[in-house]
């Protein structure tokens, strides 16, 4: 069996199995409770439940583990998604004064839609994807996480692939859940480049000089631009395509500054590589003498290649997201967490569906698995909990739960932190402090 | 009134050390004693201030040339302080000085008026930062950093080695050529949260959670701050109001300045008895703003009027002259006219109409209604034809009625705009301008009876006469001795701890 074969109609049938034995849910409490330094902080927390017909409930909440773990086997969700953080439990929220019920904080996210790219990639359109245009999104994540964690100072960062066509980006410091909307919207603006839809030709207008931030941009983009954009994508290939990149020059390069009307490029020579060192050469040119366009092959590069988000996912407080781990009901795919370190390898269609994983559980064990199950020293761990994680170590799934284990240990160290800080000395850890009141 | 603190450090010479610059960041109540008649002249000349400020902003850009100019005439005209640079041996003249304290007081008094209601609070934080950046603006570089260590604001200024370190990033992030000045200006860092405007714009460089800011920018972070800081200070401010209205004296007062209109007392009628009751209909259509206006022709359709009406009415038709037996004329004839006969009005109404003129109860001379009071209080529900139409009426609507008063599409548009940015006594005054065929009406609109009376001067018509400048309003508390501090002790004290715990 591979990933490929997934039925959405054995859906009902997989998930009572999946919520039972495989979704990893001790590392998803720990993730959401944040080592308890905030009271409350898990139990305040909505969850949505998508049901089968597209029934959405939502303002569910859960006062521990084993609660939520009796909650999601009982409903068996097609979706989850998480949302805020409340002044309130969720549950109670018709029983809470109005207007007493807020969303006080979340994880500072971001949204990533392959579907955004429509009009620069020629492989696919909508909700499909393939490997050519994958490399969009890896572009994506190395620009943002990068900007995130230098320009922001932020250190711990879940990138976590949809399950279908896209990426999200979860921010977990203490400092990005207590982030204003203000804040939010701030830093999807600054994060922003290509702007304008069908209507606008010219999305990406460069000011001069050019941003630190958008510099390191055009250092990834320049590493992927050649087999992604002129190999993969062809966008110096056909007429069509050629037009559109054309269509992004300032007409006095266009026309070589000759009397010709026939762009530079419809000349003889056809390899891309060279066809773009034209161009390129023409901006280098350029670059001493006018001011306007001055950075045009810069600016087509971003309009191909920048990370385009949903700015309203990342604004709001009370915005829901998948959650990681949910299934997506039509790919049947699993929401897994991304290793950067192997960010290049990573294969969207490599990732394990909820009948693979289901089936790999009904092989044979080997002997040798049972031996490296750690033998936990907690002995409040029940038998169901010991036995779940031997399950979802003999399937695919495995790896993707060390990323988030993983992940989960440097937000310890930081909760561990925050817990030392609360317990006195804070003064000397503190941030400092700007204002007077 | 006293604003106490419960430990005042003994300082040399209190004076200098209070007022160091002619900009404040109100970090700290005033101390002293005032006289209720000081109290209130303060607070109307800092409303008149602001009022200034909020019309230069909308019909000026703000900061440009004739922008400072009107706001800087204000300033002189009131006795606000407005210069920077003034010689070392006048900084302590009383001149000065007296300046300096009217800007700390009456800001203070205006933070009791205008804290109650988040329209309140939103108007007054937004003329006082518009207030602030004008004058921020005009401080040297230094004058700024001195100002700046002075409060307290301790933007961390990065230092030689670092900035020589970064210096080619600092100029990439710079713009508008400011580039060039990297190596001789100072930089700050301040967290990206304090300089949205900047990261949002990737106007500045950003590293590890920090905006690197040429001191040229840093007014943007001082706002943001004095905005936090002022709306913070409200909230507190309108927790501790109701200890501050258990004054009898200070109540009144305090909510007729966040009624208030800045002027003329238009209770106070010198054109009484000169207008007779056939006059009222051509008026109506030519000098009454919209919402009298609207209330007449409600009046002359349904011969009747709800209370809100005939309050807002009634009291504007005393201050354009009417007298008691002119007005009891007027709505008598109009009522008998519905369903009310003779008697029931004699027995429903007429009793409320001599209320108002002061002949029955408490013998209260109402004052007419200011717009603030008219956009702010008892909004207009179902069947009420009162409130200001601006405000209260929904865009089409008022559309449609400035189509049927002939206003023209592209007034109609800018009157919408205006609306839109919920400046309805612009909206009033675009109405007034456009109606009168004037370009400006060098005016600010602050009062029903005052549109009435401009109408009047501008068609040539008997209001020359009462625009002479009665006298500023003192309510009737102002004979009295200054205020006993302990009305206000617990309200300062609130304030006090909250400004020294940080
Ligand atoms: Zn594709």
């Amino acid at each position: 069996m591979t990933s490929a074969d997934y039925e959405p109609a054995s859906l009902p049938d997989l998930l009572p199995l999946y919520y039972r034995r495989l979704f990893p849910f001790s590392q998803y409490y720990r993730w959401l409770n944040y080592g308890g330094v905030q009271k409350n902080y898990f139990q305040h927390r909505e969850f949505s439940f998508t049901l089968k017909d597209d029934i959405y409930v939502r303002y569910q909440s859960f006062n521990t583990q084993n609660e939520l773990e009796k909650e999601m086997q009982k409903m068996n969700p097609y979706k989850i998604d998480i949302g805020a953080v409340y002044s309130h439990r969720p549950n109670q929220h018709n029983t809470v004064k109005s207007g007493t019920f807020q969303a006080l904080e979340k994880e500072l996210v971001f949204d990533i839609d392959m579907t955004d790219y429509d009009d620069v990639r020629s492989c696919c359109s909508a909700a499909d994807i393939c490997p050519k245009c994958w490399t969009l999104m890896t572009i994506a994540i190395r620009i943002l996480d990068r900007a995130l964690r230098e320009d922001f100072g932020f250190r711990h960062l879940l990138w976590v692939y949809s399950g279908r066509r896209g990426v999200h980006c979860w921010v977990c410091d203490e400092a990005a859940r207590k982030l204003s909307v203000a804040a939010r919207s701030a830093i999807a603006e600054y994060l922003s480049l290509v702007k304008g839809g069908d209507e606008t030709v010219r999305k990406v207008v460069l000011s001069d000089p050019i941003h630190p931030s958008i510099r390191d941009a055009l250092k990834v983009v320049e590493r992927y631009f050649p087999q992604y954009a002129l190999h993969d994508q062809a966008v110096l290939g056909l007429k069509e395509s050629v037009d559109k990149v054309l269509a992004l020059v300032p007409e006095d390069i266009l026309y070589g500054g000759t009397d010709s009307r026939e762009p530079l490029l419809y000349s003889s020579e056809k390899n891309p590589e060279k066809r773009w060192g034209l161009l390129r050469g023409c901006a280098t040119t350029k670059q001493g003498t006018l001011k306007k366009g001055q950075h045009f092959e810069k600016e087509i590069m971003l309009q191909y290649c920048y990370p385009r988000l949903d700015v309203n996912v990342s604004k709001g407080v009370n915005h829901l997201l998948k959650s990681p781990f949910s299934v997506h009901p039509k790919t049947g795919r699993i929401s897994v967490p991304i290793d950067l370190r192997q960010l290049d390898k990573f294969d969207p269609f490599d990732v394990p569906t909820i009948s693979l994983i289901c089936a790999e559980l009904d092989r044979p064990r080997v002997g040798e698995e049972e031996e490296q199950v750690p033998k936990e020293k907690d002995s409040d761990i029940d038998a169901a909990e010991r036995r779940r994680i031997r399950d979802y170590k003999r399937t695919s799934l495995a790896k993707y739960v060390k990323v988030l284990d993983q992940f989960l240990d440097g937000v310890a160290l930081s909760n561990r932190g925050e817990l030392l800080k609360k317990s006195g000395g804070f003064e000397t850890k503190m941030k400092p402090c700007f204002y007077n009141y | 009134m006293q604003f106490p603190v419960r430990q005042r450090r003994l300082i040399a010479n209190p004076k200098t050390e209070l007022y160091v610059h002619f900009l404040q960041f109100y970090g700290q109540p005033p101390l002293e004693n005032i006289s209720l008649s000081e109290f209130e002249t303060f607070a109307v000349d800092r409303l008149k201030l602001l009022k200034t400020v909020e019309n230069s902003g909308v019909s000026q850009v703000k900061g440009s040339e004739p922008y400072q100019k009107k706001l800087d005439k204000e300033f002189s005209n009131l006795n606000f302080p407005n210069k920077p640079d003034i010689k070392e041996e006048d900084k302590d003249g009383p001149n000065e000085y007296e300046k300096r304290r009217k800007d700390h007081i009456s800001h203070f008094i205006l933070r009791l008026a205008y804290c109650q209601t988040e329209d309140l609070r939103r108007w007054f934080i937004q003329q006082e930062v518009d207030l602030f950046r004008h004058r921020f603006n005009r401080l040297t570089s230094v004058q700024k950093s001195s100002f700046l260590k002075h409060n307290n604001l301790h933007y961390e200024t990065v230092g030689l080695v670092e900035k020589t370190a970064l210096t080619d990033k600092l100029v990439q992030s710079s713009y508008a050529g400011s580039g060039s000045k990297v190596d001789t200006q100072d930089y700050y860092k301040v967290p990206f949260q304090d300089a949205l405007d900047l990261v949002r714009n990737r106007k500045a460089y950003l590293k590890a959670g920090y905006v690197y800011i040429p001191q040229q920018d840093i007014v943007i972070t001082v706002l943001n701050d004095f905005r936090t800081q002022l709306s913070k200070a409200l909230a507190l401010t309108a927790r501790s109001l109701p200890t501050v209205l258990s004054d009898e004296r200070l109540q009144p007062l305090l909510s007729h300045l966040s009624h208030a209109y800045v002027g003329q007392d238009y209770s106070i009628q010198k054109n009484m008895g000169k207008i007779s009751l056939e006059q009222i209909d051509p008026l109506s259509g030519k000098s009454f703003p919209l919402c009298m206006r609207g209330l007449h022709q409600a009046l002359r359709e349904n011969h009747h009027l709800r209370h809100g009406g005939r309050m807002q009415y009634g009291l504007f038709l005393k201050g354009i002259g009417l007298t008691l037996e002119q007005a009891l004329q007027f709505w008598r004839s109009e009522f008998t006219k519905g369903k009310v006969d003779m008697d029931k009005f004699d027995k429903q109404y007429a009793y409320s109409i001599r209320h108002n003129f002061g002949k029955e109860g408490k013998r209260t001379d109402y004052t007419p209604y200011s717009c603030l009071k008219v956009i702010l209080s008892n909004a207009p529900s179902q069947g009420d034809h009162h409130g200001c139409p601006f405000r209260h009426s929904d865009a089409e609507l008022l559309k449609q009625k400035l189509q049927s008063y002939k206003v023209s599409p592209s007034g109609i548009a800018q009157i919408l705009d205006l609306v839109k940015g919920m400046h309805y006594q612009l909206a009033c005054q675009k109405y007034f301008e456009l109606t009168h065929n004037i370009e400006d009406s060098g005016f600010s609109l602050n009062h029903p009876n005052q549109y009435f009376l401009e109408s009047q001067r501008v068609l040539g018509g008997g209001g020359k006469e009462a625009k002479a400048e009665p006298p500023q309003r003192a309510p009737d508390v102002a004979a009295k001795p200054p205020l006993d501090p302990p009305a206000l002790a617990e309200m300062a004290e609130d304030l006090d701890a909250y400004f020294q715990d940080g």
